[in-house]
């Protein structure tokens, strides 16, 4: 079975993003940029799986500009065997991204992809669900444990209040949660492999997707600022405040 | 045109901020209509019906429905889907499974979370985990959206609409949940909670994190956790508030031994009274928090639990 795994370039977890002044979008210029956390943990999951013998090869793709390919080395020194860059300048919004990571997966005749919940900039949280519907594949979003089994693998979810296990049929949608695993770093030996590792280039046009977006960003702000607060001396200034000025309790 | 609100339940009552998702949906203009699907839910459908500003509610009965399955549920709403401008659902764990597929069968954008409605095509919704607020129009004819219940009021149990059964759609027997394993709590549900006590890893052990029980329970509170707490096994994942976690917005958020990262302070920012009581001084919490309290937690916990 052959695993494809989508990763995301995005501005770095630590970062703390600035609004541009003309409302536009948020500064990126100059910025570190990142793979998307929670595709890391799809790498490493995948990993996993090709290590314990249940894959033969994981392969990670991505969308978006040239510098994507960094990204892109960065899960192949992490250990995954080749990459793939739909490579594009245009603005990629989920449902277009979607649309490319389901020709490459039937391309690549993918028995499991494993993608990132969400990505840490626009925060969506569609494009694996959306995958999994446009290759009419069942889907186990924000997952928390993977085991493959026979034709089928069995995923324990993060849900409201609690856990849920549920089996779905091979080929499918895995969303990687946040306690999953803990990602491997790169060896200095690995990255310097990984350069060595097969990465195609190519374009949506070869795919025969549209990537037109279908959402217009008509403004980005910051958000609304809470006022001061003040400092309390003790916990029955405390009460006292809660009681008669904030009036909660 | 008419806007289907696809209701989260638990057979006997809506949640997962459906309520809200409803008070969403009037701002978007249209006639709304409610769909529950799901295994012996009609006490869900009817409670669904009560709510303020619903015309119709559309109920899907069938055994799968039972677990929420978003393959079959998000084939259904989609043969429901004409007719409709827009298709909302509350931005719940199981809103957020199905509503992408939905979206991707129909070949249309979601449009994620929602804080705010500025006319029916655009909307208003944190990106950056809250740390800035993108304005976008949708340019799909049909608007799926799903909505942050704390973005909205709750709507009220004041309506009485129809009910309405609607054909089961088929099961496409591609998965089956196998088990559930949920938190029993005796307190309010966190995502809806008003009073909501919150621990971090300065409670140091999931002994300690005990500590926080008697103090919510005279507050009547739920407890909530930082990831930093859940990581560290002080209590259960779904305790956890911030940007990949819970989104809340209680009357009251009391964060204990909590430094305030970004992520942790985007699920609970927007809550009306913060108070913050942490060791160091420079914790970043007490930049959001209205009433902070340095000292140790430790003596200031079972003192506050006294004296409230």
């Amino acid at each position: 079975m052959k695993i494809l795994v989508p990763v995301k370039r995005v501005v770095d977890f630590n970062v703390k993003v600035r609004v541009k002044a003309d409302q536009t979008g948020v500064e990126l210029a100059n910025v570190k940029m990142s793979m998307n956390p929670f595709d890391e943990i799809s790498v490493e999951e995948a990993l996993k799986i090709k290590e314990a013998g249940k894959a033969t090869e994981v392969v990670v793709v991505s969308a978006g500009v040239a510098a994507c390919q960094e990204t892109l080395r960065t899960a192949l020194a992490m250990g995954a065997d080749r990459a793939i860059l739909v490579e594009t300048d245009a603005e990629l919004q989920p449902l277009a991204v979607a649309k490319l990571l389901k020709a490459v997966a039937q391309k690549e005749s993918a028995g499991l992809v494993i993608l990132g919940k969400q990505a840490i900039d626009d925060d969506a949280n569609q494009t694996g669900q959306m995958l999994a519907a446009l290759l009419d594949w069942p889907q186990a979003t924000f997952a928390s444990k993977v085991e493959i089994g026979a034709g089928s693998a069995t995923v324990t979810r993060e849900i409201d209040g609690g856990l849920e296990t549920v089996e779905v049929k091979l080929p499918a949608i895995v969303t990687t949660d946040l306690r999953l695993n803990t990602p491997r770093y790169a060896t200095l030996p690995n990255i310097m492999k990984a350069k060595k590792k097969p990465l195609d280039v190519v374009k949506p046009d070869a795919l025969g997707v549209d990537v037109a977006p279908r959402l217009k960003t008509l403004k980005v702000a910051e958000p609304g600022k809470r006022k001061a607060g003040v400092m309390v001396k003790d916990v029955a200034d405390l009460v006292d405040k809660l009681k008669n000025e904030a009036k909660v309790i | 045109m008419a806007i289907l609100v696809i209701a989260e339940h638990d057979n006997a009552h809506v949640r997962g901020g459906a309520a809200n998702a409803v008070t969403a949906a009037s701002k978007m203009g249209g006639e709304i209509h409610v769909l529950v699907a799901g295994q012996g839910a009609a006490q869900a459908a009817a409670d669904a019906a009560k709510l303020a500003g619903v015309a119709k509610v559309l109920h899907a009965e069938g055994a799968q429905y039972a677990g929420g399955l978003p393959e079959n549920v998000a084939a259904l709403v989609v043969s429901l889907a004409g007719g409709y401008s827009h298709i909302v659902a509350g931005a719940s764990a199981f809103g957020k499974n199905f509503m992408p597929r939905v979206a991707a069968l129909l070949d249309v954008a979601q449009v994620s979370e929602i804080t705010g409605v500025e006319s029916p095509d655009t909307f208003v919704r944190p990106i950056y985990a809250g740390n800035a607020f993108a304005t976008v129009q949708s340019l799909d004819k049909v608007k799926v959206v799903t909505v942050r219940a704390t973005g909205f009021e709750a709507a009220p149990a004041t309506g009485s609409a129809p009910v309405e059964p609607v054909a089961a759609g088929p099961d496409k027997a591609q998965s089956k949940v196998l088990s559930q394993e949920l938190t029993r709590s005796s307190r309010p549900e966190l995502a809806g909670a008003r009073r909501i006590v919150s621990g971090g890893r300065g409670l140091a052990s999931g002994e300690n994190f005990k500590m926080l029980d008697a103090l919510a329970d005279k507050l009547g509170a739920a407890i909530g956790a930082s990831r930093a707490a859940v990581d560290s096994g002080y209590c259960p994942n779904d305790y956890q508030v911030g940007q990949t976690g819970k989104i809340v917005a209680p009357e009251l958020y009391v964060a204990i031994g909590i430094s305030g990262a970004i992520q942790h302070l985007a699920g609970m920012k927007d809550s009306k009274v913060i108070v913050a009581i942490n060791k160091d001084p420079e914790a970043p919490i007490f930049q959001v928090a209205d009433y902070g309290l340095v000292g140790d937690l430790f003596q200031i916990v079972p003192e506050l639990t006294q004296k409230i």
